[in-house]
């Protein structure tokens, strides 16, 4: 039998999910895990904007920062659930993005780099500034999910560790399905047509502004919650999560892993992961290392590890 | 009035840096046309090695020198390892390996020299001067005059000498420029060993005033691209326009509105030019080839 | 391609689990900021923790058991300072952790630290880490609320009312100044210029002309770190603000009169540790003893000059090297308990009396006053 790639995608993330755990020697590999599932979220988002639709973004963890201070003001200002906030979160972030990205989703390449990168150094700026809202630089306290109590209630009884491992895995696969069924769309395929040639698209008849800026919203909700996933998750989060260096890593996890799939992008968010865990014992190196990857998978597997992992073990490109 | 006076000095000195910075960007976009986010790096370095050598006991010229031809060096290597093995991938990939070697570069940086932060005397004392009632630093001119030179050179070379056209022929087309005889790589090899200069150029020139240290490559990348794109990438004239007006704006801001939000009003004064002139102050009209 | 994914992740965990295999007697955690935008605070700390476990176990260790430090380097990002949290608990299994050298990693690491009940001596400054109380975590610098409390106590003095804050936006400036600007009625002090600058930034003299020009101020405080302090005081120098001028104590290395230039700092007061003025201090003060063999130790060992963030981190790991001791088990709890009955233990910062209502152990006389005078430290009496 053969597989789509749809199905493909969803069975392996969800043996990964599922058996991984068996392997773990103790409960620091849950959260590993769980980092991996949350930076598996964001690049999804980035594959949408990216992958599909050949746009590129600077500034998506102005995104993740919304989200995560959504999730740590909204409980305490509107006594809203965090779970609420959360989608508030996402809320705001396609908003934004929506306005943002009307004018600048005209200009390209480079342009559209600088251009997403102020949008992204302006929500930093202002979550470091205004220390009356977020408390500043040193960061801010996060409310309880509170989802692992009500489990308790009903008899399953996860540690933290566990509870956000399953709980960010199973986001992540509903997330990529989202994607993927994407993919398949009329949408997806007009994202994947403007992205062959806008001239090309336009020409027969794809509304090239609005599927770009369609791609661009969807993008940023990915971003938004795994902002809100990482805030709910460490109960403590910091205007880092909003700085240029996150919203690199984010293009660097997609981009590296393979940008034309989702789980090309969710392995190269795992190899980032799991590099800097593994280096620790070489943690002088590890700046070196890291530039060094990126670089040499750049040059060499241009199409991203997993295409290319894939290419030589199958021979041909699926 | 001299507090006017004073923000100008203030943002005409910072504002040199990034047009250096800048001006950086545009030689290696006119060449090949890839952004070269490590362009920050080879500021650090020029400092970085600058300090080195100069507390060895090296004379500050030389140890200036030493870097930059050291930096120099550093470019042309960037160019045959990552660059032209990397032709015709697309504009994330290109950002991709240059931040990669910039993340790279800063960890070798960090292991070679220390982690602490460092500058080396001013070249003419640090005794301020007195203009109108505001003040300036000897170190500051130097800046200044550095960034000017460079591009009144640049301009030169670009529109007078025929290696300078040879660089612009191959950016607008590369196959183009080749079927006329012009040695592409060599231009790209020279566009990179120029840019690298100039980068650590600024570097010697600026440490007297922002000091030095591994990690401060980044700020000054994201200054002079930001620079780069306001005045219209691949044009000199854009970046060193670009560089002061961003200097301007931060000093301006910080003086006269909220020092806080400084850094703000260069990405939105950014963010509103890009909205009326997607190119850039003076950048070229582009058109896609289908 | 399950099956190559598989292997792949199963390959990598096996080297995720290579790294914790060496056994010792005592493990000791820390997750420090020796790279990043704060390498210049965990730096030095980095290099004390693993210089001191050294000489400990040359010494014989503790009780005659080996200690193991188990060190990670979280640059400064607090969320990979929660991921060695808790790989330190889980996985390291370690007795107690030191590190957090900013607030952001702090309080990441606090959190774990406190639900898993493993002690935790922090490296950072802000007042909220220990107050109020919580059962497992100490800390060992100066809240910066102390060192606004010290620099105003010093205007006050001089018989000034009127000064003018300059600060980084960095979470070291940021909660300076707003716990300066809590403070600062008490000494019946007006702060009337409040300007900003980002730790990246190449010049400050937009910022210094504002406040030269606002009417009636009297001093001028700069709560920052790194180069951005060093700048200021050059731009101070440059428009001739001729203002007392007070730095933080997160500029207290000899490092800063370099990078200023004594030119420029002749004058400069900060709040400071013993341990800049070492030479200063008089045979029976009490902390002599500890900072002039923690100098001594350190710039033999690494040939740069002591500052006061790699004297916070001596100080935690003699704080917890006297709690193993005394508590004659690496049982967690026990360690907890015996860190809480410290007392009159000398430091470089200060000497420190914990109780189970105050888990700093310091007040304001272990702050000293000093003043660079020549391109030197010196005290103010």
């Amino acid at each position: 039998m053969r597989l789509t790639p749809k199905s493909a995608t969803l069975i392996v993330l969800a043996l990964l999910v599922a058996i991984t755990p068996f392997f773990f020697p103790s409960g620091y590999y849950y959260r590993v895990g769980a980092l991996l599932f949350v930076n598996g979220i964001a690049v999804t988002g980035i594959v949408i904007l990216t992958g599909y639709a050949g746009q590129i973004s600077l500034g998506h963890a102005g995104f993740a920062g919304i989200g995560a201070y959504a999730c740590a003001l909204a409980p305490v200002h509107w006594g809203l659930h965090p779970a609420l906030a959360a989608v508030l979160g996402a809320a705001i972030s396609a908003v934004l993005a929506y306005l943002v990205g009307r004018p600048i989703l005209r200009l390209k390449g480079y342009y559209l780099g600088v251009a997403t990168l102020g949008f992204g150094i302006l929500v930093s700026m202002v979550l470091n500034n205004e220390r009356q809202l977020t408390r500043g630089p040193d960061g801010i306290e996060v409310a309880d999910l509170g989802l692992r109590e009500v489990l308790k209630g009903w008899g399953l009884n996860l540690t933290n560790g566990e509870f956000w491992y399953f709980f960010c895995g199973l986001c992540l696969i509903i997330g990529a399905w989202l994607a993927l069924n994407l993919h398949n769309s009329p949408t997806g395929r007009a994202l994947r047509a403007l992205h062959g040639s806008e001239v090309a698209a336009r020409t027969v008849g794809v509304d090239v502004a609005r599927f770009k800026l369609q791609a661009f919203v969807i993008s940023a909700v990915y971003a938004s919650v795994a902002g809100s996933l990482l805030a709910l998750q460490n109960k403590f989060i910091t205007p880092d999560v909003a700085g240029f260096m996150h919203s690199v890593e984010m293009v660097t996890m997609a981009v590296l892993g393979g940008v034309g799939s989702v789980l090309g992008a969710i392995f190269g968010a795992g190899i980032l992961t799991l590099l800097p865990q593994v280096l620790t014992v070489f943690a002088e190196y590890e700046q070196m290392v890291l530039g060094l990857v990126m670089l040499l998978v750049m040059i060499f597997l241009r199409e991203g590890l997993l295409p290319s992992i894939l290419k030589k073990f199958w021979g041909k490109d699926e | 009035m001299s507090e006017l006076l004073q923000f100008l000095f203030s943002g005409i000195t910072v504002g040199a840096v990034y047009a250096l910075v800048a001006l950086g960007f545009t030689i290696i976009y006119n060449a090949s046309d890839v952004v070269n986010f490590a362009q920050g790096e080879f500021v650090m370095l020029g400092g970085m090695i600058t300090w080195f050598a100069h507390a060895q006991g090296l004379p500050l010229p030389l140890a200036a020198l030493i870097a930059i031809a050291a930096t120099a060096a550093l470019g042309v290597a960037m160019n045959k390892l990552m660059i032209e093995p990397a032709r015709g991938a697309p504009v994330v990939s290109l950002i991709i390996i240059t931040i990669g070697a910039s993340i790279f570069i800063q960890g070798a940086a960090q292991l070679v020299f220390d982690k602490q932060i460092h500058s080396f005397p001013a070249f003419s004392g640090d005794d301020p001067i007195r203009i109108g009632g505001a003040t300036i630093l000897p170190q500051s001119l130097w800046v200044i005059g550095g960034a000017l030179v460079v591009f009144l050179a640049l301009w030169l070379f670009f529109t007078r000498t025929l290696l300078g056209r040879a660089v612009l022929a191959t950016s607008n087309n590369r196959l183009a420029a080749q079927l006329v005889g012009i040695n592409t790589n060599f231009v790209m090899t020279l566009s990179f060993a120029l840019s690298a200069a100039i980068g650590a150029l600024a570097g010697v020139l600026a440490t007297p005033i922002t000091l030095t240290a591994y990690s401060v490559g980044i700020g000054f990348a994201l200054k002079g691209f930001a620079g780069a794109m306001l005045g219209g990438m691949g044009n000199p004239k854009g970046a060193l326009v670009g560089g002061f007006l961003i200097g301007l704006f931060e000093a301006m801001t910080a003086g006269y509105l909220s020092s806080q939000y400084k850094d703000a009003a260069a990405f939105i004064v950014i963010l509103a030019v890009l909205f009326f002139m997607p190119q850039g102050l003076f950048g070229r009209k582009s058109t896609d080839r289908v | 391609m399950t099956k190559t994914l598989t292997t792949t992740a199963l390959g990598l965990l096996a080297v995720l689990g290579l790294t914790g295999t060496a056994v010792a007697d005592i493990k000791i955690g820390a997750s420090i900021a020796a790279t990043g935008p704060a390498a210049f605070l965990g730096d030095p700390e980095a290099k004390t923790l693993e210089m001191l476990v050294e000489e400990l176990n040359a010494a014989g260790g503790i009780n005659g058991e080996k200690v193991e430090l188990v060190l990670y380097d979280d640059g400064g990002d607090p969320n990979k300072a929660r991921t060695f949290a808790t790989r330190l608990v889980e996985d390291d299994e370690v007795s107690a952790i030191i590190g957090g050298s900013t607030t952001g990693t702090t309080m990441s690491i606090l959190s774990v630290a406190e639900d898993a009940e493993v002690p935790f001596i922090s490296l950072a400054g802000a007042i909220d880490i220990i107050d109020p109380v919580k059962p497992y975590t100490f800390k060992t610098p100066h809240t910066d609320r102390m060192a606004c409390q010290k620099i105003f106590e010093d205007i006050q003095k001089r018989g000034l009312t009127k000064v003018g804050m300059i600060s980084g936006t960095d979470g070291f400036g940021a909660s300076m100044q707003a716990q300066c600007k809590a403070v600062v009625a008490d000494y019946g002090i007006e702060i009337v210029a409040d300007e900003t600058y980002d730790p990246k930034d190449a010049d400050m003299t937009a910022q210094l002309t504002k406040i030269k020009n606002t009417e009636g101020v009297q001093a001028l405080v700069n709560p920052g770190f790194g180069q951005g302090p060093s700048i200021v005081t050059r731009n101070y120098k440059q428009l001739a603000l001729d203002l007392p001028f007070y730095q933080s104590h997160g500029v207290a290395s000899d490092g800063f009169i370099a990078l200023a230039g004594a030119d420029a700092a002749e004058g400069v007061r900060l709040p400071g540790t013993a341990l800049l003025v070492a030479d200063l201090l008089a045979d029976d003060d009490a902390q002599k003893p500890a900072v002039t063999a923690y100098k001594a130790a350190f710039e033999a060992k690494t040939g740069a000059a002591v500052s006061t963030f790699g004297g916070y981190a001596n100080d935690a790991f003699l704080i917890l090297a006297d709690a193993l001791r005394r508590a004659g088990s690496s049982e967690p709890a026990a360690i907890r308990d015996a860190i809480e009955a410290t007392a009159g233990l000398a430091g470089t910062t200060g000497v420190y009396t914990f109780s189970a209502t105050d888990h700093l152990g310091l007040d304001l006389t272990a702050f000293r006053m000093l003043e660079i005078k020549d391109g030197k430290w010196t005290l103010v009496e």
